[in-house]
């Protein structure tokens, strides 16, 4: 069976994998992640984003093999080493942009991606739409997009640099 | 210093929301346990076959396989129990197929289980269910609701001639007959409710597990109600005693409703991990959930509405057919009657209403409750009826509604369908949402759009629903064999901290932080002082679980009554600690005291007493405070409210945009506002799915076509706009937190106050759901009929 060499919330993992498994299956089964959810099997959902590179990527859609040697990044790795919670974990807790809590990783991944990746700022309509490859069932959407359009001016405040 | 208010009204932020934001949820798939096996079913492609023959030999061969059962292996087990017995206009009892656990002789649908493969890897369970050797002999099959009841329309169980599962009525045939007869006018429409795939995000799951030294068992599943499941399938499936059977539902990632039932997978798991004394899990993949979760709605209707000259309604008729799918879910039988025909008085004074109600068998997969369950049916039918008829005789929307509308003073209110109102205030919700809305601000906004060549509609809806279920007595004579009350323990541990054990289930509500506000207030305790247990029936005595938004009113009621005992408990050895009679001791803010004295005694004080009873009235009062309370609801609650919705239509495209929706309702006493908020968001945004996107459409044969989330249009974030909410709340008369509930109400008002707006934006009587961009564009173009 392949070896597949990665890091994972910066710490280095080594596992042995069939050439078929899926990134978000060796993170929940081989490395016992199972913050990172999966939600449906057309890569639609997006409660499997995690970062590969510091990009979000659906991790149903990704062969392990494929991120040998990639450092990943899941929710579980998000929170600072003393615990203090990343600005848009904090931003969905305080604007109640969760109820089940299933979409919940994927949707602060790919927040968070979305944010870094726009640091001019986004509109609630950019953010919406920046939001299409991720399914919430509970919230509507309404304080997902609040807590995101909250946690952009965090981030991208100059006192968090 | 002042504290921080918890108690009842507060927005306090969620504590269950710091595991999920921290990827420390614990879902049912995310649960192992040791020595564990993996199952993988073989489901049926085919809507109607007879079962030739299955040849597992090779499957059994497979590396890794451990076990292959078909339903021969079930032919001694129970079928899957329904909850609910509806009894036809003659009196005789609906007709009730066996749901075999696994498909026996026949396949009924696709997605009916025919095989199930258990191995050591789900790779390798996945891989041997290839080699199965399955002959089916496809046979005649029918899709659609209405066709299923046409002469010579293939059939789907023997013993249900013509597919007919009841054909059941309610109210006064005669004197709607006599008040059409002599009407100024009576208005028809004729309508279909779609039908729906719930599709939380948790895609279901069920791990059995097998304790060979004690012979017990565990089922852990995504389930709403575990209690419930514990007791259909110990009882009427497997034939196992509660006292061997545990069912725990840790976090569930969102239900609608679709995860009540109990469901095959749930028994084959449990069985075979005592076959096998190994555990057995199964966990769903997306494509599966669409061909084995329980379906919503599928109702074809009628409706008549008799009015008089001055628009008043004299009459309501209405003939419904229901699809119940290849077989009889959980609660199926109930929803198209007693939580849909009750509900047609809505929130006017139609002096009389006949209503009739047939449900067929079809090779689909079955149909039960989702969120709203029969009432989002029958507002759909009443609030478009009510924009036809304003149509028809020339009225205005709103007045017509006002007109009709049950007078503040007339509470309580019987309605002619068998409801009896306690509370509501109409006039108010719907002023409030009119205002919210801008209404009167509306013609300039459609001018301003129709001047860039867009098509501007609003549409009114003024909803009522029944929830807060049930009262075991008179649910009990409609045809439900189990009882509806809730139950709660309330456990004050020795040191004052407090442990509340719930029958209900969070799947999204936010119990953990609701339930314990309830006891903040009551007991005057902190926050972090209180623990909401749920979901184990291991932990907790009783329950009938969440649903029919019953959490906060049956469910925090029997937290009340419990909690009442405790005070009236710790009152005693207050009493007796301080030397005085318990009926001068006052108990506020979690201080007992002696009145008119500055004697006092904290909770803690009391229960460390209660625990370490040195000092204590033992000859009459029994250590301990610890207390239980089964309550069970006088009457349903009556939520209901104003939803308002404004939409904009591109007649190049048919796109239909939700401009801006405004929410009112009426949900009784409010705990956590934030919460309510965005329950009735989400609630909103799955009405609105209903109306502008969701369809799960099969071909006529049976063929699911919308099987992904490729095919079947779930709105995603740019799909919605902002919701806005509001609440005019009235409360409940006859429990004791005066709650009627909010988890439904979004998902019930919400579809016809859209699809009053399209029809209003394109000027047609009518459209079904959904208001694609396809179908708008066919009408806008002349090309299908409005």
């Amino acid at each position: 069976m392949p070896q597949v060499t990665l890091t994972v919330n910066g710490k280095s993992a080594t596992v042995e994998v069939e050439g078929r498994t899926l990134l978000v299956e060796l993170l929940r089964e081989k490395l016992g992640l199972t913050g990172t959810h999966v939600g449906c099997d057309t890569s639609q959902c997006g409660a499997c984003v995690v970062h590969v590179d510091g990009v979000s990527v659906k991790s149903c859609t990704m062969l392990a093999v494929q991120a040998d040697g990639a450092k990943v990044t899941t929710i579980e790795g998000l929170a600072a080493a003393d615990g203090t919670l990343h600005p848009m974990q904090e931003m969905f807790r305080e604007h109640h942009a969760l109820q089940c809590g299933f979409c919940t990783p994927g949707m602060v991944m790919a927040a968070i991606d979305l944010v870094n990746s726009n640091p001019q700022g986004l509109s609630q309509d950019e953010i919406r739409h920046g939001l299409e490859g991720n399914l919430c069932r509970c919230t509507g959407y309404h304080n997902i997009v609040k807590a995101i359009d909250a946690a952009q001016g965090i981030m991208h405040a100059p006192a968090a640099e | 210093m002042n504290a921080i208010f918890e108690g009842i009204g507060a927005s306090v932020r969620r504590k269950e929301d710091l595991r999920f934001i921290s990827g420390r949820g614990n879902y049912t798939d995310d649960i192992n346990r040791p020595g564990q096996t993996h199952m993988v079913i073989k489901r049926s492609d085919r809507p109607h076959a007879r079962i030739i023959s299955i040849d597992t030999s090779a499957a059994l061969a497979a590396p890794g396989v451990v076990a292959v059962y078909t339903g021969d292996d079930f032919v001694n087990i129970g079928g899957l129990p329904c909850g609910w017995q509806i009894h036809n206009k003659d009196g005789s009892p609906m007709v009730e197929p066996k749901h075999p656990v696994i498909a026996h002789g026949k396949v009924r649908h696709v997605g009916d289980p025919i095989a199930v493969v258990i191995a050591e890897t789900k790779q390798q369970a996945k891989n041997a269910a290839e080699l199965l050797v399955i002959d089916l002999e496809d046979l005649p099959s029918i899709a659609t609701t209405t066709d299923a009841l046409k002469p010579g329309a293939p059939i789907v169980h023997d013993e249900a001639a013509g597919n007919l599962c009841y054909d059941w009525h309610l109210g006064d045939a005669d004197a709607v007959a006599a008040a059409f007869a002599t009407a100024h006018k009576v208005v028809t429409l004729d309508l279909e409710n779609n039908r729906l795939i719930p599709n939380a995000m948790e895609p279901r799951v069920a791990l059995g597990d097998y304790d060979r030294s004690t012979g017990d068992y565990t089922l852990f599943t995504t389930s709403q109600n575990p209690h419930v499941i514990r007791l259909l399938m110990g009882a009427f499936v497997l034939g196992l005693p509660e006292h061997k059977l545990r069912v725990v539902a840790p976090d569930v990632g969102g239900g609608f409703g679709s995860k009540i039932y109990h469901y095959a997978e749930e028994a084959i798991v449990t069985w075979a991990a005592g076959k096998l004394s190994r555990p057995v899990k199964w966990t769903a993949e997306r494509s599966e959930s669409f061909m084995s979760d329980a379906h919503g709605r599928d109702h074809v209707s009628t409706a008549q509405m008799a009015v008089d000259k001055d628009g008043k309604f004299l009459a309501l008729k209405v003939h419904t057919v229901a699809n119940m799918g290849g077989y009889l879910s959980t609660f199926a039988p109930a929803v198209p009657t007693y939580l849909y025909a009750t509900l047609l008085a809505g929130t006017y004074t139609t002096p009389v209403i006949y209503v009739e109600v047939k449900a067929v068998f079809t090779n689909t997969v079955p149909v039960d409750a989702y969120r709203g369950a029969g009432r989002p049916e029958a507002t759909f039918l009443l609030e478009r009826l009510v924009d036809a008829v304003a149509l028809d005789m020339g009225m205005d929307r709103v007045d017509i509604r006002r007109k009709n509308f049950i007078p503040r003073d007339a509470f309580p209110y019987q309605t002619p369908v068998a409801l009896q109102y306690d509370s509501g205030d109409y006039f108010a919700t719907l002023d409030a949402a009119l205002t919210s809305a801008d209404y009167a601000g509306f013609p300039a906004r459609k001018a301003a759009a129709a001047a860039q060549g867009k098509l501007r509609g609003i549409g009114v809806s003024t909803y009522l629903e029944a929830c807060g279920i049930a009262p075991s007595k008179v649910v009990g004579a409609l045809g439900a064999r189990a009882g509806l009350y809730e139950v709660a323990n309330v456990r004050v541990h020795p040191t004052g901290s407090i442990s509340v054990f719930t029958g209900t289930h969070s799947h999204g509500q936010g119990h953990e932080t609701t339930f314990a506000q309830l006891v903040s207030d009551q007991l005057g305790v902190p926050l972090s002082q209180v623990d909401i247990v749920h979901g184990d029936t291991g932990k907790i005595p009783f329950g009938m679980g969440t649903y029919g938004s019953r959490s906060l009113a049956v469910g925090g009621s029997a937290m009340v009554k419990a909690m009442d005992k405790i005070i009236a408990k710790g009152k005693k050895i207050a009493a007796h600690l301080m030397e005085a009679s318990p009926e001068d001791i006052e108990f506020k803010n979690g201080v007992f005291s002696v009145a008119g004295t500055d004697k006092q005694k904290t909770l803690g004080e009391i229960a460390l007493t209660a625990y370490v009873p040195h000092n204590y009235p033992i000859e009459t009062l029994e250590p301990g405070l610890d207390e239980t309370a089964f309550y069970d609801p006088a009457n349903f609650t009556f939520p209901g409210g104003c939803h308002v919705c404004e939409v904009e239509i591109d007649p190049e495209t048919g796109v239909v945009s939700i401009i801006n929706f405004n929410a009112v309702d009426d949900v009784g006493r409010v705990v956590n506002p934030m919460i309510v908020e965005g329950q009735v968001q989400g609630g909103v945004a799955q009405g609105i799915g209903q109306a502008l996107l969701e369809n799960a459409a099969y071909d006529a044969s049976g063929q699911l076509l919308s099987g992904s989330f490729m095919d079947y249009t779930m709105p995603r974030a740019d799909d919605l706009t902002n919701i806005t909410v509001g609440t005019e709340n009235t409360m409940c008369t006859h429990n004791p937190l005066g709650s009627k509930g909010c988890g439904e109400v979004g998902a019930i008002g919400s579809p016809p106050a859209v699809i009053n707006a399209v029809c209003d934006a394109l000027n047609i009587r009518h459209m079904n759901m959904p208001a694609t961009a396809e179908k708008v564009w066919s009408i806008i173009n002349g090309r299908a009929a409005g």
